[in-house]
């Protein structure tokens, strides 16, 4: 499934991540990137995504409180998997008001790196970082299984180290991933390329069959128009080491890294 | 004692399911009457549920020591060793009872209550099965049973963030009044940062933590201690209602009170609620508690010091801290957004006292409530039925005529289809440790920070157990002990759940006790301590019994991780080997029900001494990295078996060519007989003869029948000296449709 290209030729993406002198880049020992993942009440992918970033990837993953109000020094923000708030009243509904979301917001205008996974993706929705909304799954059950998406563009931050148009094995995990947003901002969406993964079955197809939730137009994962927000519903966390049976989610960390480190070289990719 | 308030009427014991005599033991206890709290206190601590009055004397039998275990029986869970530090933390519970009357905070608290468990022992839940009994789908209030079931367990721990990561499901009419949820969970500890639930050091102070106290389950105890009737849907108030949100905060808010050196015990409020987990932590240590009803957060006002012992809200906990340290572990609970409060202290005199505005209400022994409970002998007998059941003459059951078609029927009956329905609405992939997902022989998650992996099944065939407890009962062990090897790994700990009928009545007392023995037995022999349990009786509605479940949960250790096995074919051209005899093992199989409408005959003969040499063959040449794929012959027989190496895979589908010799059984046993002891092993071909010569070295007898690939699933049966042969010749895509989709289909189109 993952064709891993033979040689680095540079970077794919066409939205640079812009230099912000508000976020000090500013390595933690050892030359790694400092990650962030907040930790909502209620998270509870919070601990995988620490696990990908830290001890697979190597890098310094700072666990952040959701009453913090001040972000420093960190290269990337996860708003990571779970039930934040117990998905009370809608999901993603009451996480948005959490004291570290206006942090987050600030981080992610001045154009840092926010990835948000499943419930993450919900809360980006809620906030207004992501256009759109999610609705109940279509057959109204938590679907928990493997799904196959297509990288619609691999010029973004976030999919730089994929293929345009790779087919990746990668696994669901909720009741509210139907997406939905007006034809209008869809429209726009699809103009500007800002619908980054598509399901599809597993030969690449992106068709009504393929699409396990009922979303809008197959999206599994959008983009902002700055490049810089990336929301999806599946798990690249879930999918990322060989011990698992599947890597095909782990370029979407060594995307985000590519992009940090200033699109300069190849990334020594650990563990493989 | 202020004042004794009330005297006690006579009917108000009964209402209590307390006998004459027990209340003639609370008086001698006390020395005079007890008020109404202390009379509620009694009944639900003396109550079957938590005082295990009928079963104690039995399960002392059990062996429950061996050189792995870091904590045996009589805590909150059991605790095995796996080397490095570290030990797995498990243990299984049944919420029967209110999982009928509602089924889905029924089951969604089952997997809540005993993920407390867990995490009140210091580790960190990483694993959850569940073994779930229904009637059949035919009727509309199973398959509604079902739905909430799997729902109320779906949403309880995908919000939890544990991983349900397999478990099993029979459907059999006699759970449509009666149905099973028994929820297993494991977690992984510091050997050393085991905590108990022990009120040690006088003066020590009781700190309350969790959701706020209310109305609901007043008496569920007492409710999952009493048999059932046509009203038993108007009970449904003694349901409580689950929150895992504020269960996930408990979670990460123990393991923080347990990170740093603050707590001395920590036990949850399960079954009978406040009464329960203040005096067995201070019976435990020997001591007493002062405990000061005042400042428990409530829900509402006007709460009675009796709804306040009783109530069995959920997501609620009770520490004993280090004098000293109230305040750090207030600052702990308060960054979790949880209700806490400093409700008593430990005390020296072996007394549960309660106040309540200044007064006290009830002032009891401590160790009378938690273990002087009555015990008792109850008589057993075999039922009269018994030997109707296992005689059964197999001349006069006409021999498979199309097996093609039956082997179509069994695959598609619940019991051995796909289970997919159920298990893709529970997130089995949180925590990102499953290795082997839902829908092998057992489910392995690995051991972040290790090499190890563990395997964990759960299992138990309930019908054979009907036909024979002790036979039952020890194929159960076996059963599970032989999934665990398939995966490759050692079995090290069980936990058990013991799903009976009314103790009072002699022949569930004779189930009972058998079934013991039948666990007893074939622990010893396998080396397989038991650490953890939990009885249910009264599993009974209008006088009808379930059958004898003694449902086992078995724990493996895969001491390297890649060695990791699963059931599924994995490539076209190997060689596939059947380990172990058949016989003429029909009776109590699901070939008899499915087709023969017949739960009948006796359960498979077994040798405890020929399964041990098979589990050590097998774990020797999954371990040298020889086998493709292992898997147990069990529900539906070989040919089951060899169907579902065909059709598990997450992926791909095989097919298979077979020939069987049929010597002198019939061609029904052969096929579909559910003889013990057997393994299908798939190998590379060209090691097929190094592993059969093997095996026949180590006494156990093994042949090659067949090969993997294709397209379609062939059985050649060849004439034997009694029948002619037979053959089974389907395409592959075919059975699994009929596998896969199963129960989705009888879902829909009821």
């Amino acid at each position: 499934m993952l064709a891993q290209r033979a040689a680095w030729e540079g970077p794919r993406w066409t939205r640079a991540v812009k230099p912000n002198p508000a976020i000090s880049l500013q390595r933690s020992e050892g030359g790694e990137m400092k990650i962030g993942v907040v930790v909502f009440p209620g998270s509870n992918c919070d601990h995988d995504c620490q696990h990908v970033f830290k001890d697979v990837l190597g890098q310094y993953v700072e666990m952040i409180w959701h009453k913090e109000t001040l972000l420093a020094g960190l290269d990337a923000i996860v708003l990571p998997g779970g039930f934040s708030y117990g998905d009370y009243l809608r999901t993603g509904a009451i996480a948005r008001f959490s004291p570290v979301m206006g942090a987050v917001k600030e981080f992610a205008k001045s154009g840092g790196m926010v990835l948000g996974i499943c419930n993450g993706f919900q809360i980006l929705l809620e906030a207004g970082l992501l256009p759109g909304a999610m609705l109940r799954n279509k057959s109204l059950y938590f679907i928990c299984k493997d799904v196959f998406v297509k990288v619609e563009t691999a010029a973004t931050a976030f999919t730089g180290a994929y293929e345009s148009g790779q087919v990746l094995k990668i696994p669901i995990a909720h009741a509210d991933g139907n997406y939905y947003t007006d034809p209008v901002t869809l429209a726009a969406m699809q103009a500007n390329a800002q619908i980054v993964l598509r399901y599809c079955t597993p030969e690449g197809k992106v068709m009504p069959e393929a699409n396990p939730n009922g979303s809008l137009d197959n999206i599994a994962g959008i983009i902002n128009p700055e490049g810089n927000v990336l929301g999806m519903m599946p798990h690249p966390e879930r999918c990322a080491e060989v011990m698992l049976g599947n890597e095909d989610g782990k370029l979407i960390f060594l995307s985000m890294l590519e992009a940090l480190k200033g699109n300069k070289k190849q990334l020594k990719m650990v563990g493989t | 004692m202020t004042q004794i308030n009330q005297l006690i009427a006579k009917d108000l014991i009964a209402q209590h399911n307390l006998t004459d005599d027990e209340y003639k033991k609370i008086i001698e206890i006390l020395g005079r009457e007890p008020n109404i709290t202390e009379l509620g206190m009694f009944s639900v601590m003396w109550s079957e549920h938590c005082s295990y009055k009928s079963s104690r004397v039995h399960l002392k039998k059990l062996p429950t020591t061996g050189p792995r275990v870091v904590q045996g029986p009589g805590e909150n869970a059991g605790a095995v060793d796996i080397g490095g530090g570290l030990c797995v933390v498990f243990k299984m519970e049944s919420h029967n009872h209110p999982s009928f009357i509602e089924p889905f905070q029924g089951a969604a608290t089952g997997v809540g209550g005993i993920l407390r468990d867990i995490f009140t022992m210091g580790a960190r839940p990483i694993a959850l099965l569940d073994a779930l009994r229904f009637g059949e789908l035919e009727q509309e209030k199973n398959r509604h049973l079902l739905k909430g079931v799997v729902a109320g367990i779906s949403a309880y721990g995908n919000c939890m963030g544990v991983p349900t990561v397999g478990g099993e499901i029979v459907f059999n009419d006699i759970y449509s009044q009666n149905p099973l949820v028994n929820v297993f969970c494991l977690g992984i500890a510091h050997k050393d940062k085991i905590f108990l639930g022990t009120a040690a050091g006088v003066g020590n102070p009781v700190i309350y933590f969790g959701s706020k106290t209310g109305r609901d389950g007043i008496h569920g105890a007492t409710m999952a201690s009493d048999s059932f009737d046509d009203q038993s849907e108007q009970k449904r108030p003694t349901v409580q209602v689950g929150d895992p949100f504020t269960e996930k905060l408990l979670l990460e808010a123990c393991l923080e009170l347990m990170a740093g050196d603050l707590l001395v015990g920590i036990q949850d409020m399960g079954a009978a609620g406040l009464t329960s987990s203040s005096c067995e932590m201070a019976s435990r240590a020997g001591n007493g508690i002062d405990l000061d009803l005042t400042d428990v957060p409530r829900r509402e006002p006007g709460m009675t010091p009796y709804e306040l012992m009783l109530s069995e809200s959920q997501e609620r906990m009770l520490m004993v801290a280090q004098a000293g340290k109230e305040e750090e572990c207030i600052r702990i609970c308060k960054k979790w957004d949880l209700d806490v409060a400093v409700v008593g202290r430990v005390t020296g005199d072996g007394i549960l006292r309660v106040k309540d505005q200044g007064k006290v209400v009830a002032e009891i022994p401590a160790k009378s409530l938690a273990d002087d409970g009555p015990r008792y002998e109850r008589p057993y007998s075999p039922p009269g039925y018994q030997d109707m059941l296992t005689n059964l003459n197999y001349d006069a059951l006409p021999d498979v005529k199309d097996p093609n078609a039956v082997l179509l029927s069994l695959l598609e009956s619940p019991t051995v289809a796909s289970k997919r329905w159920v298990y893709e609405q529970y997130d089995h992939m949180v925590r990102t440790n499953t290795m082997v997902r839902p829908g092998s022989d057992a489910a392995v998650v690995r051991i972040k920070g290790t090499n190890k992996a563990i395997a964990m099944t759960v299992d138990c065939n309930s019908r054979y157990c009907l036909l024979h407890p002790y036979e039952g009962a020890r194929i159960a062990v076996a059963e599970a002990a032989r999934n665990l090897v398939c995966s490759g790994a050692e079995p090290i700990g069980l936990t058990d759940c013991l799903n009976f009928g009314n103790p009072e009545r002699p022949e569930v007392m004779w189930q009972f006790v058998l079934a013991i023995e039948g666990m007893k037995d074939a622990c010893e022999h396998f080396k397989v301590p038991i650490v953890s349990g939990n009885v249910s009786f009264y599993n009974e509605t209008n006088g009808l019994s379930i059958y004898p479940t003694p449902m086992l949960g078995m724990v493996g250790l895969i001491d390297v991780a890649d060695k990791t096995m699963t059931q599924w074919f994995k490539q076209d051209g190997d060689a596939i080997l059947l380990l172990g005899k058949t016989k003429e093992d029909l009776g109590g199989s699901e070939y008899l029900k499915v087709l023969h409408h017949r739960e009948q005959g006796s359960p498979p003969f077994l040798s405890l001494e020929t399964e041990k040499a098979l589990h050590d063959f097998i774990l020797n040449v999954i371990r040298e990295g020889v086998v493709q794929s292992a898997h147990d012959c069990s529900d539906g027989g070989l040919s089951v078996a060899l169907a579902e190496s065909c059709v598990s895979a997450p992926d791909a589908r095989r097919g298979a060519v077979v020939r069987l010799p049929l010597d002198a059984l019939r061609r029904d046993a052969l096929l579909f007989g559910e003889s013990q002891s057997r393994v299908l092993l798939s190998v590379k071909p060209e090691m097929a003869d190094q592993v059969l010569n093997r095996a026949w070295d180590s006494g156990i007898p093994a042949m090659k029948i067949g090969t993997v690939g294709g397209d379609r699933f062939i059985i050649d049966v060849e004439k034997g000296q009694w029948s002619e042969g037979c053959r089974i010749d389907l395409p592959v895509d075919k059975l699994h449709d009929r596998w896969a989709f199963s129960i989705e289909r009888t879902l829909n189109e009821a």
